[in-house]
C-alpha cells in the first residue's frame, strides 16, 4: 500500500487545491455582490434571479457542463471569439476547471451570503448612516463582520464543493494529467482503468480534506451568536 | 423657525401625514404604538423618504418634494438614538465610538477617551455591546451619537427597554445630558410620564396624523381632542351632548354637568382625570353622582375604584391616594373646573 506513495503523481491534488482556491475567491466576491444586488430588487425580479443563480446547486453538474460547452466550445461563436480576439481557451484547459468549479460552487456562497446579510439588524445600518459613515464603510466595517460567520461558512462550503467538482469539470476541462486532472476526475479514471489502489488513495485524500472542512465549519458556527437562546 | 416638518407618505394600509414645527427646545412626540412616531423620525433622519412635503432645520432644507431636494442621512447630521440602541455588535465600546469619527488616529483616540470619561464608561472600553447592561448600552449609544456633534438629536422610545428603578435614574441622567445639548431634541414615546418630564413642547400623533402641537403642560391641562385626552392618560371620557352655554349631558355616565368653560358647538366628549374626582358624603355640590363600587384595584400608592352611577352607565375610574381614606364615599363630584371639554 505504501509503495503507492512513491509512485504517485501528486499533480491532481495541487490542481484540485489551486482550482478550488481560485474558484472560491471568484465565488466569494461575486457571491457577496450578487447577494447585495438581489436584496435591493423587487420581489418578482428577486424570485426569478434567485432561481437562476441557485439552479447550479440543484441541477446535475453535467447540465452545467452542457451549458458551459454550449458557451465556450471552440466550434461555437463565443468560444471562437474568445480564442481569436483574446487567445483565451476554456475547453480542455485549466481555466476551464476553474470556470466549471466556480459555476457549481457559486450558489453556495451566494445563498449563504444572502442569508447572512438578511440576518443583519437593519437599525445598525441606519445608525451608521445617521452617524455620517459612508455606505462603503458601513458595509465593510459593520455589515460584513456581523455577517462574518455566515460568509465564512459559505466560503468554506464553496471551497469544499469546488475541490470536489467532477461532472462539469470533466465535460469542459477534460482529463489531461498534469493540466486538468483533478482528484475527483482522477478517481473516476483510475477506477475505469482498474487501478483500485490509486483510486482508493485519492478517495482517502478527498475524505480527509472534506472532513477537515466540515469540522472547521462546525467550529465557526458553534460560536456564531452569543446571548441568544437557541433551539436545541 | 428651527425645525420644520411637513411630510406625507403612503404605506400599504397606512398613511403618514405629520406636520409640526419646533423652536430650539425639546419636543416630545406622543402616540400609541404603531401610530407612525418612529416613521416620522426616520423621515426626518433621511432613512425613509416621504412622498411629499418639506423638512428643514435652521433654514437648511433636508427634503423638499417640490424643489426635488432630498439629502442623504449622512449629509443631514442628525443624531438618532434607536430604540434598541443599534450599537455595532462586533465592535467594543471604544471601537463603536472611534469608527464614526474622521481624521487622524491620535486625534480620534483623544476624543474617544474624552467622551468615555464624560459618559462614565471607564472600564467598559473593551467590552462588546452584548456584555453591557441596558443602561450602559444606552450611555454608550448616547456617547456615540453625540461624538459626531449632531445639529439636532432624536430619541426613539429611549426608556422603553429599561426596568423601573433604572428607568428613573437614567431619565434623570439623560435629562442632564440633554440640557447641555444646544440644538433641538425630539423625543418619541408612548409614555405620557416620560414626555411630561422631558419635553417643553408636545406633538400628538394619532393613526399617522399629527393632531395638535403645543406646550406640554398646557396640553395635559386641556387636551382639546378626545384622542389627545386618552394619550395623556385620561381614563374617564364620556360622549357629551350640549345643553347650554355652560351645560352638557354626559350620556355614558347618565348625568348632567355644568362646566366652567363655555361649551362650543363642536364639543362631542367630556373627560375628567381620575385624581380630580372628589368624594362626597351627601348631595351638597353640583356635578354630583350617587355611585356603586364595581371593583377596587390596589395600586402601590393609591386605590383605583371602578365606580358606576347608580342610575347605570359606563364605569368611571376614581383614583384616591391611600392617605385620603380607605372607604369610598356614597357620592362623588366631578369638579367643574377639572372637566375637559373635547372635540
Amino acid at each position: 500500500m505504501l509503495s503507492i506513495l512513491e509512485t504517485i503523481d501528486w499533480s491532481p491534488l495541487f490542481i484540485s487545491l489551486k482550482t478550488g482556491a481560485v474558484a472560491t475567491i471568484l465565488a466569494f466576491f461575486l457571491g457577496i455582490g450578487a447577494a447585495r444586488g438581489i436584496m435591493k430588487l423587487n420581489n418578482t425580479a428577486k424570485a426569478v434571479l434567485d432561481g437562476i443563480l441557485t439552479l447550479p446547486l440543484v441541477l446535475p453538474p453535467t447540465v452545467a457542463g452542457f451549458f458551459l460547452l454550449l458557451i465556450f466550445s471552440l466550434r461555437r461563436p463565443f468560444g471562437k471569439f474568445l480564442l481569436t480576439e483574446f487567445d483565451i481557451k476554456m475547453v480542455q484547459t485549466w481555466p476551464g476547471c476553474v470556470i466549471a468549479a466556480f459555476v457549481i460552487a457559486f450558489p453556495l456562497m451566494y445563498r449563504n451570503a444572502r442569508a447572512a446579510f438578511e440576518q443583519v439588524d437593519v437599525n445598525i445600518i441606519y445608525a451608521g448612516r445617521t452617524l455620517g459613515m459612508t455606505e462603503r464603510r458601513i458595509f465593510w466595517k459593520v455589515v460584513v463582520p456581523v455577517a462574518g460567520p455566515g460568509l465564512a461558512s459559505g466560503t468554506v462550503l464553496a471551497f469544499a464543493r469546488a475541490i470536489g467538482e467532477y461532472g462539469a469539470t470533466s465535460m469542459l476541462a477534460g482529463n489531461i494529467l498534469g493540466k486538468t486532472r483533478t482528484v475527483s476526475v482522477a478517481i473516476a479514471s483510475e477506477v475505469a482503468s482498474g487501478n483500485w489502489d490509486t483510486a482508493a488513495f485519492w478517495v482517502c485524500v478527498i475524505v480527509i480534506i472534506s472532513f477537515l472542512i466540515v469540522a472547521f465549519i462546525n467550529g465557526i458556527s458553534g460560536k456564531k451568536i452569543k446571548n441568544v437562546n437557541r433551539w436545541i | 423657525m428651527a425645525l420644520e416638518v411637513r411630510i406625507k407618505r403612503q404605506f400599504p394600509g397606512f398613511c403618514l401625514d405629520v406636520e409640526f414645527a419646533c423652536d430650539h427646545s425639546c419636543m416630545g412626540i406622543l402616540g400609541a404604538s404603531g401610530c407612525g412616531k418612529s416613521m416620522t423620525l426616520k423621515c426626518i433622519a433621511g432613512i425613509v423618504s416621504p412622498d411629499e412635503g418639506r423638512i428643514a432645520l435652521d433654514g437648511k432644507v433636508f427634503f423638499d418634494s417640490e424643489k426635488k431636494i432630498n439629502l442623504s442621512p449622512q449629509e443631514r447630521n442628525i443624531g438618532y438614538l434607536f430604540q434598541n440602541y443599534a450599537l455595532f455588535p462586533t465592535m467594543s465600546v471604544e471601537e463603536n465610538l472611534e469608527c464614526v469619527l474622521k481624521g487622524k488616529k491620535e486625534e480620534k483616540k483623544r476624543r474617544v477617551r474624552e467622551q468615555i470619561q464624560t459618559f462614565h464608561l471607564e472600564g467598559l472600553e473593551k467590552q462588546l455591546p452584548a456584555q453591557l447592561s441596558g443602561g450602559q448600552q444606552q450611555r454608550a449609544a448616547l456617547a456615540r451619537m453625540l461624538i459626531t456633534n449632531p445639529r439636532m438629536i432624536m430619541l426613539d422610545e429611549p426608556f422603553s427597554a429599561l426596568d423601573g428603578y433604572l428607568k428613573d435614574v437614567l431619565q434623570h441622567e439623560v435629562q442632564e445630558i440633554l440640557k447641555r445639548f444646544p440644538g433641538e431634541v425630539l423625543v418619541v414615546s408612548h409614555s405620557r410620564d416620560e414626555l411630561y418630564k422631558f419635553s417643553r413642547e408636545l406633538t400628538i400623533i394619532h393613526q399617522g396624523k399629527s393632531l395638535l402641537t403645543g406646550d406640554t403642560k398646557e396640553i395635559f391641562l386641556n387636551p382639546g381632542y378626545v384622542e389627545a385626552a386618552r394619550l395623556t392618560g385620561c381614563k374617564n371620557i364620556s360622549r357629551a351632548e350640549r345643553r347650554g352655554d355652560y351645560e352638557i349631558y354626559a350620556s355614558d355616565w347618565k348625568m348632567h354637568l355644568v362646566t366652567e368653560k363655555p361649551v362650543t358647538e363642536d364639543i362631542r366628549y367630556v373627560g375628567i382625570r381620575g385624581h380630580y374626582i372628589e368624594p362626597l358624603q351627601q348631595r351638597t355640590k353640583e356635578n354630583c353622582m350617587e355611585i356603586e363600587v364595581c371593583d377596587c384595584v390596589d395600586a402601590p400608592f393609591e386605590y383605583h375604584y371602578i365606580v358606576r352611577n347608580t342610575e347605570g352607565g359606563e364605569c368611571i375610574w376614581w383614583l384616591m391616594a391611600k392617605k385620603d381614606g380607605i372607604r369610598p364615599s356614597p357620592y362623588i363630584s366631578l369638579p367643574k373646573e377639572e372637566l375637559m371639554l373635547l372635540k
